[in-house]
């Protein structure tokens, strides 16, 4: 075992040392030499004969020579070595073809390793501060994942041994002013345990103390992250116990969080962090962490080593049955789910997760279609290079040998383009912001990461695309039958047939998969265009909205009711402006609906379901402003108020649900355990997002149910950033310290919560086109080097009167016949693959005919355009030369 | 006479080496290979060549060692002695071959066509 070390060492050694043992070895063998011949001479042999003989005995000088570098070095590792220089020089020889196949595979790798990126820094490892991330999960209720509790919460911390800790992160906004400037920020509201249970320690001060989750609004401390403190605090070294007002209240800034940790929100970077004990100073609503019905915390779980998803939820679930149990009221029916941290449903992981699915698809196909088009090229060559390899063969190179070497050719091509498609994925690592909408000056954080694994995984890429284009070829060209090849050779150029459909397949492959994704960019871009122009059930042209953030600034309940009605009055005052109006939401937006359990009068529900409704509350004349008919009945006045009988609006959907068509108005609707009247009944709209189906959903005037926070809906023609200016000024005039959100549309807020899609059809889009680029290279490859090979063919059609333009069509015809064999074979594909789409499309069929149409008439013009050169060229063959040529 | 000289068995001229080495001390690669044709009685295929292949193997294993001197008639030439781990693998070697063809004889001497139990 030691002497093998030892041996391996040496053989190591020698590898290094190679050109001075070289040296040593030919001076032994010299003295070698001599010694024999001196004695052969002494045995009275004539000079000639003695050295003659002594080599005799030594045996072949060269052969000896290769036998030692075996025995002495590292063979496989000298062979690989001289193979890959053998291929660098090969390449420098054709920088033509080595060029073009280095940029088709940089796009085929490139495209794949971002994707690769972004699926690990979005769904895999989002979070790349904090350790053992494939431990954590999320958690959402059963039903239609809502979210969780905070006493459940707490009972699932104290009931399940799996886990290594449940903590919990709720994504909020303030407003942080120092001094003149202000600025809307993210943060989070979080478990006393969040920062040790993600094994995340602050550079500066502490974390939370369990003690800080307990007592309504009783700890105003926070943990800022690094870039707050390096921005707007200029990196204050003495930062620990300074405060900060946020939404109205001074915080203690009691830590900083490291450099590179942003939270656990895919798509937000958090500014703050406090505790959950603040949750009331955060939200709306009310203090909620004494209320099993109330569901508003974003849950995640940290497994203990080994312990599986599924053994997971099972011990979860039966400590969510014993709550079931245990409180019928609020938890009837009520399970909870783990997610894998991929699937997380609360944050943009969930949102870009199919986005992201179909982008892998659509690489792999990039990528293949890259390797067909370098395929066919070390076909071509491998043709072009047949003198060499026969020699090489007729000299005695193994065919092993052989193989090996024009696979490393294969491999130094994909391993130039692989380092190229990594600086390309580590360009694009930003991109998906750039595709994404800015909010309220905040720009996404959502990063791809370069690790490891993603180099890994795109090692492997190139090596799998390597066997894919460069086997074929190289097995084809080691494969030389020395007496055809050299005989063929003699005859001329005659391309095997075999060669030649090899070749035609790769492009009918490439044109198929080219079709498949243009029609699935058509689908896409349709469906995007259908969302955007479909009615949400309100009007989106004419309808202004933005926000004043008043718990921002410590407005109380009294203050913050007298300040909307003179800001509603001051806005209509406005000149250009029709109506204006609060909501505590709006809808398409990121902000949650309330909701509550109702009950109907002469409404029985099935036992399975919990009657819970989704509503909003919304000022005096919300209707008119934001545009939603009302079937019947009236809108809320300001006579709606604190002392006015309770009131309501329901929408269609809900009136036809409980009330069997009969109309509701006067009728009466228990919420919680209040009584409200119906006066009205409306349009049923969108609410949370396009693609919904038709929900009950109803209305209560805002002072019935006050929230301080609330969105100010304005209808009118004049743009936003006229209105926004107008705006400022109104509210400079009110309270100084105030900031205005920004003025959008309706049209931009429902633009907006299309993004994904935005994000899908930009990128297949791109990739569609770049996938149109190389196939139309392949076939362009194809057809002229066609035309090339069959010079003699063409001269000889001409000899015989063929005129120009029937050349010319023989050749078209010849690239389009390929063409339409791969658009055939695409659509096949494309009609079984689109569904696939699914969830993206929206009121497009997968098979839609226009999609299809275009995706067709596309790669017929391209493929037309990649033909007519070759053509062209066809037709300028001189028949006396090419007859001579041969 | 060349059809009956003997094809040398993986390993055995490695073994041969280390013995003329042991046996005549420090020596350079034609006076080895000269040394195993003598000593053989010429009976032994040997091209003189593969000798160094033997020596880089066992120079390798740390099993002899080398360095570069003169030789009687004053030339520069690679004289290799053997070491201590070689001795001791020698013997192990030697004892190996010992055995092997103890068995190899009795194996041999079986009678052809007996019946032997």
């Amino acid at each position: 075992m030691i002497d093998q070390v030892r041996q391996g060492f040496h053989r190591l050694r020698s590898f290094f040392r190679r050109a001075q043992q070289d040296r040593e070895l030919d001076a032994e063998m010299f003295a070698h030499l001599e010694l024999a011949i001196e004695e052969n001479l002494e045995r009275g042999l004539s000079p000639a004969e003695a050295r003659r003989q002594a080599l005799v005995r030594f045996g072949g000088p060269q052969q000896v020579k290769e036998t030692l570098r075996e025995a002495r070095g590292l063979p496989l590792l000298e062979t690989l070595f001289q193979d890959f220089r053998f291929a660098l020089r090969m390449l420098r020889r054709s920088p033509g073809f080595a060029l073009v196949a280095i940029f088709c595979l940089t796009l085929g790798i490139g495209t794949n390793a971002a994707v690769f990126s972004w699926m690990e820094g979005l769904l895999f490892r989002p979070y790349p501060a904090v350790a053992h991330q494939e431990r954590l999960v999320a958690l959402t209720g059963t039903a239609a994942q809502d979210d969780l509790s905070w006493p459940d919460f707490l009972d699932l911390q104290r009931n399940c041994k799996l886990f290594e800790a449940f903590f919990v992160s709720k994504i909020m906004g303030t407003t942080l002013s120092i001094g003149e400037r202000a600025q809307v920020v993210t943060g989070s509201v979080v478990s006393s345990n969040y920062f040790p249970a993600l094994g995340v320690h602050p550079i500066l001060g502490r974390a939370f103390e369990p003690t800080e989750d307990v007592g309504r609004s009783a700890h105003p401390v926070t943990v800022i992250s690094y870039q707050l403190w390096k921005e707007r605090f200029g990196g204050d070294p003495q930062i620990i116990g300074k405060t900060q007002r946020m939404n109205g209240v001074l915080h203690t800034i009691i830590g900083v969080a490291p450099e590179g940790f942003y939270g656990t929100f895919v798509g937000w970077a958090m500014k703050f962090w406090v505790p959950a004990s603040m949750e009331d100073t955060f939200e709306a609503g009310g203090y909620k962490l004494e209320d099993r019905g109330e569901r508003w915390i974003e849950g995640y779980g940290r497994l203990k080593p080994g312990v599986t998803l599924e053994q997971a939820q099972q011990e979860v679930s039966a400590v969510a049955k014993r709550l079931d149990a245990d409180y019928p009221a609020t938890n009837r029916g009520r399970g909870v789910k783990l997610w894998a941290l991929w699937q997380t449903p609360f944050n943009n992981a969930g949102t870009l997760l199919p986005t992201l699915g179909i982008m892998l698809v659509v690489v792999v196909f990039v990528l293949l279609i890259a390797c067909a088009n370098v395929g066919n090229l070390l076909l071509v060559r491998a043709f072009a290079r047949r003198h060499e390899i026969t020699v090489r063969v007729a000299v005695g190179a193994g065919r092993r040998r052989l193989l090996q070497q024009l696979l490393i050719e294969g491999l130094v091509l994909s391993a130039l383009a692989a380092t190229g498609g990594l600086l390309i994925a580590h360009w694009s690592s930003h991109l998906l912001v750039l595709l994404l909408p800015v909010r309220n000056g905040n720009a996404m954080h959502l990063p791809g990461e370069m690790d490891w694994r993603v180099m890994a995984l795109s090692a492997a890429v190139c090596l799998a695309s390597t066997l894919l284009f460069a086997l074929l070829p190289a097995i084809e060209a080691s494969n030389v039958d020395l007496a055809t090849t050299l005989r063929s050779e003699m005859a001329g150029v005659v391309h095997g047939r075999s060669k030649s459909w090899v070749r035609s397949g790769l492009v009918v492959v490439q044109v198929s998969l080219c079709f498949i994704l243009l029609a699935g960019a058509g689908l896409l871009l349709q469906s995007l265009e259908r969302v955007r122009s479909d009615s949400p059930g309100f009007s989106t042209q004419g309808t202004l909205v933005t926000a004043v953030n008043l718990s921002a600034s410590g407005y109380d309940v009294q203050r913050a009711k007298s300040f909307q009605d003179d800001l509603i009055d001051r806005v209509q005052g406005l000149p250009g402006v029709e109506s204006a109006a609060l909501a505590r939401v709006t809808p398409l937006g990121y902000g949650t609906f309330s909701s509550a359990p109702i009950a109907v009068d002469g409404y029985q529900p099935p036992t399975d379901e919990r009657l819970s409704v989704d509503y909003n509350q919304v000022g005096p004349g919300y209707f008119a402003t934001i545009g939603i008919p009302l079937v019947s009945g009236r809108e809320f006045t300001r006579a709606d108020n604190e002392t006015a009988a309770p009131v309501a609006i329901v929408n269609e959907t809900m009136a036809a649900r409980y009330w069997a068509g009969k109309n509701p108005i006067g009728d009466r609707l228990q919420v919680k355990d209040k009584w409200l009247e119906i006066v009205g009944v409306s349009k049923t709209s969108r609410y949370y997002s396009m693609r919904e189906m038709p929900k009950p959903f109803f209305y209560v005037p805002l002072r019935q149910k006050f929230s301080v926070g609330a969105a100010l809906n304005i209808r009118t023609k004049l743009r936003p950033e006229t209105m926004a200016a107008a705006l400022s000024r109104e509210l400079k005039a009110m309270d100084a310290n105030l900031a205005l959100y920004e003025v959008i549309s309706l049209q931009e807020q429902l633009d907006r919560s299309t993004s994904a899609q935005k994000v899908a059809v930009t990128l297949t889009g791109v990739l569609a086109g770049l996938a149109l680029v190389l196939a139309s290279i392949g076939l362009y490859g194809v057809m002229s080097y066609t035309v090339s090979q069959s010079t003699r063919e063409l001269g000889l059609r001409m000899a015989l009167g063929a005129r120009t333009p029937e050349l010319f069509r023989l050749v078209i015809s010849r690239g389009l016949a390929l063409t339409a064999g791969g658009i055939l074979l695409g659509a096949a594909a494309a009609l079984g693959l689109t569904r696939l789409l699914g969830y993206l499309l929206y009121k497009v069929s997968p098979r839609d005919p226009l999609a299809f149409g275009s995706a067709f008439l596309i790669l017929l013009i391209v493929s037309l355009i990649a033909c007519l050169l070759p053509a062209w060229r066809a037709t300028r063959v001189d028949p006396i030369v090419a007859l001579r040529y041969e | 006479m060349s059809e009956s000289k003997l094809d040398l068995l993986q390993g055995t001229l490695d073994l041969m080496v280390l013995q003329t080495l042991a046996a005549m001390g420090r020596l350079h690669g034609y006076g080895i290979a000269r040394r195993i044709e003598q000593v053989s009685g010429d009976a032994v295929l040997l091209n003189q060549g593969t000798i160094y292949a033997s020596l880089v193997r066992l120079q390798q294993r740390g099993w002899i060692s080398a360095e570069w001197g003169t030789s009687t008639n004053n030339r520069k030439a690679k004289f290799y002695s053997i070491t201590k781990r070689g001795r001791k693998q020698l013997s192990e070697d030697a004892a190996y071959w010992q055995r092997l063809s103890d068995v190899m004889g009795r194996v041999l001497a079986l009678p052809e066509g007996s019946d032997n139990k």
